[in-house]
């Protein structure tokens, strides 16, 4: 009964440290680790699809955008407080990924990854377009979200624990989801599709579902960006944007919990030391990281501690 | 090597001692990011990603500040300039600026460039009193000091130059008839509400055709086809650079010759007036403020050969055609003027005073004539302008300074 205890152990020891954090960090760089949460969200929805389910999408940046958006107007034209908008934004990309997951039937591998790349594309045009209710080019201006329950914390410390809340319970919800029945046939259809439907898998109800669920984490990370940086514009979800996403669970580790906060420490800071270490040719740096880390590490950096873990143990046994 | 939080720790104490002394010594005041030896100025620029064009900007006002801290600094202060990529991402410029601010500590923030960028940290800076000066955008926005008294803006905004384009006409073409197509943003919009003020009463009456188009439309040729058969003789273009380019084009291909007014977003001759055919972009007027070193009547211009003389010494990678070099260098005079204007007073807030009490002051770049004045009620420092016409070669220089002041 011990093969589950190490394992939780290690959680909770992550857990307290991640609480301790905001205390011991400066504000900018509480700051920071939000926005790496943030992104860890995002990224495990993307996982879910590519990562376990192996339906390749280069668009989740376009959810990432709805997400954002949904919460800017709601709170904008109706002064809705930020915290009822992040489940709002979270159902309503549910339904649009179930939307486009229904045509998406029909693509598969780099044929999807192009259609869903169509979105990336579209949606930043498309939030220039109705500017009445996105504010065009300019973006949306948030209010400053308030401290609730006169929790003596800083603005920047609340918003950390509000995303590591969300970050938690959205991955102990996935982690559920993924063990039981539901997560072994997305698997089984990423695995070996035919077998998986002469097994009884519904392919299209579970491939829809996975990508509506994929849309709902990456929808609410969105929302949860939104009021973190308090401020939208188009710019700000390009289609690097999306192609970010897609590096981060390459590099944290495809079909795996903890790749998706590897991966998002990953784009959250390599992109910045990049520009310490040159100032010429950052984004030169950056592309090394990258090759060194999937030469290094080909499984991901999830990937890449689970071999060392197992090994050591393996030596501790010989031993 | 980054600095941890030791060393940020003991930093703190040294410019806590620092503090000490100079009190003791009363050699001045200062605000985060300031001391006797040193003035930090933060930016934020493109250097990568779709605007990465600006990002040059960046590198003419690292350079300008290299030249200014070889001759001695500012009072005797040299410059720390510290810029940072924000790839033209307005959440990546929240993260840079609040990294300049909390981390690097910088005294103020000096010519962020970009709209959308500027917008999402508008409020922050104002929130922490931060300056933000003479940020690198046209929108009108950014004079605002009774609102956002920390936030000023630099160039000749989107009004002022529609204004200027008003004023001429009302002054050469009092029968004008008048068709104008924009975009429809708020830039194209900015513009328009310029153009129509400067009017004034007349808007109605002289304006008889109005067109827009969308940033994501293929073309404006059906729009141009129909500013055509509105019968007007002035043509007022607002709009960038690819579909100036179209408009020029269209309008002569249909055989249109309206007196043609294009903004100066679209007034590069590089990439709008040479795919519109240098033919059909004869006689097109636009506005300007600076000088541009290509242009011939500036051979021997002094400080023209001084700017030369300062992109081979400090910039030698940059391009010395590219406007922008020009733009970065007399921006980056602007902030100096205002920062020796402090003295040895360089708190955050002294540095808004002198940012606002700028008189008559005149930049070897700037077009003779022009000169800068803010205060504490007018947060526009240029705005004045001069016509250009094209002669199909260059831009040719015609008439008086036009000045046109948004209240």
């Amino acid at each position: 009964m011990t093969h589950w205890l190490w394992p939780a152990f290690g959680v909770l020891v992550v857990l307290a440290v991640a609480c301790l954090l905001p205390f011991m960090l400066s504000s900018y760089r509480v700051f920071q680790v939000t926005l790496a949460y943030v992104y860890a969200i995002a990224l495990f929805g993307l996982n879910l699809l590519t990562g376990y389910n192996g339906q390749i999408s280069l668009g989740h940046g376009a959810f990432y955008a709805l997400g954002a958006y949904t919460t800017a107007i709601m709170m904008d034209q109706w002064g809705i407080a930020y915290g009822w908008t992040i489940p709002v934004a979270g159902l309503g990309c549910l339904g649009l990924g179930v939307l486009f997951g229904i045509p998406a039937l029909r693509l598969e591998g780099l044929y999807l990854a192009l259609a869903t790349f169509s979105l990336a594309l579209a949606v930043p045009q498309l939030l220039k377009h109705f500017e009445t209710w996105t504010g065009g080019v300019q973006g949306i201006v948030l209010a400053e979200p308030q401290v609730p329950f006169g929790l003596s914390l800083t603005k920047d410390q609340w918003l950390y624990f509000l995303t590591l809340g969300i970050l938690v319970v959205s991955f102990v919800a996935g982690w559920n989801l993924l063990r039981g029945r539901i997560g072994r046939a997305i698997i089984a259809i990423r695995d070996h599709p035919i077998a998986a439907e002469t097994m009884g898998i519904h392919l299209a109800f579970y491939k829809t579902l996975t990508f509506g669920v994929s849309a709902l984490y990456t929808g609410i990370a969105g929302a949860l960006s939104a009021i973190v940086v308090q401020f939208v514009a188009p710019d700000s979800f390009n289609v690097f944007l999306s192609i970010s996403l897609l590096v981060g669970i390459v590099v944290g580790g495809l079909a795996s919990i903890s790749g998706a906060i590897f991966g998002a420490l990953f784009i959250q800071f390599v992109p910045t030391y990049a520009q310490d270490i040159s100032k010429a040719a950052p984004w030169a740096i950056y592309g090394m990281f990258l090759i060194g880390f999937m030469y290094i590490m080909p499984t991901g950096i999830a990937g890449f501690l689970w071999t060392v873990w197992r090994r050591l143990r393996r030596e501790r046994r010989k031993l | 090597m980054r600095p941890n939080r030791r060393t940020l720790g003991m930093i703190a104490v040294l410019a806590g001692y620092g503090l000490a002394i100079g009190m003791a010594y009363g050699a001045g005041k200062y605000g985060p990011g300031a001391s006797d030896t040193e003035i930090k100025i933060g930016h934020t620029n493109p250097y990568s990603g779709p605007a990465s064009s600006y990002g040059t900007i960046g590198r003419a006002i690292e350079g300008y500040f290299k030249k200014i801290n070889a001759e001695g600094g500012i009072n005797g202060r040299k410059i720390t300039f510290i810029t940072y990529d924000d790839g033209y991402s307005p959440p990546k410029t929240v993260e840079q600026v609040r990294r300049l601010v909390e981390q690097d500590q910088v005294l103020l923030l000096f010519n962020t460039l970009g709209t959308p960028t500027n917008t999402a940290i508008w409020k922050y800076v104002n929130d922490r009193h931060v300056p933000h000066l003479l940020v690198a955008t046209g929108a009108t926005k950014w004079g605002d000091p009774q609102g956002h008294p920390w936030t000023m803006g630099w160039q000749p905004n989107y009004q002022s130059e529609g204004q200027v384009y008003a004023k001429y006409i009302l002054q050469h073409l009092p029968q004008a008839k008048i068709a104008i197509l924009y975009q429809n943003d708020d830039y194209g919009k900015d513009y328009l509400k310029g153009f129509k003020d400067g009017l004034g009463g007349q808007a109605k009456t002289r304006i008889i055709a109005e067109q827009s188009y969308e940033v994501t439309d293929p073309t404006v040729e059906s729009q141009i086809i129909n500013l055509k058969n509105s019968g007007a003789d002035v043509f007022f273009n607002i709009t960038i650079p690819k579909f100036a380019a179209q408009a020029i084009r269209k309008a002569a291909d249909i055989g249109w010759q309206p007196t043609h007014l294009l903004n100066s977003v679209s007034a590069s001759v590089e990439a709008v007036l040479k795919p519109a055919g240098f033919a059909a972009s004869k006689g097109v007027i636009t506005a300007f403020s600076l000088k541009d070193p290509d242009d011939p009547q500036w051979q021997n211009d002094p400080a023209v050969k001084e700017w030369r003389a300062w992109m081979a010494q400090y910039y030698a990678e940059g391009n010395v055609h590219d406007l922008f070099n020009v733009y970065g260098y007399s921006a980056a005079q602007t902030l100096v003027h205002v920062l020796k204007k402090c003295d040895d007073d360089l708190t955050r807030e002294n540095v808004m005073r002198q940012a606002a009490n700028i008189q008559d002051l005149e930049l070897s770049m700037l077009l003779p004539g022009i000169k800068i004045n803010t205060s504490p009620t007018d947060f526009y420092p240029i705005e004045q302008m001069q016509l250009a016409r094209f002669d199909g070669e260059k831009w040719v220089l015609f008439g008086e300074i036009i000045e046109a002041a948004v209240r």
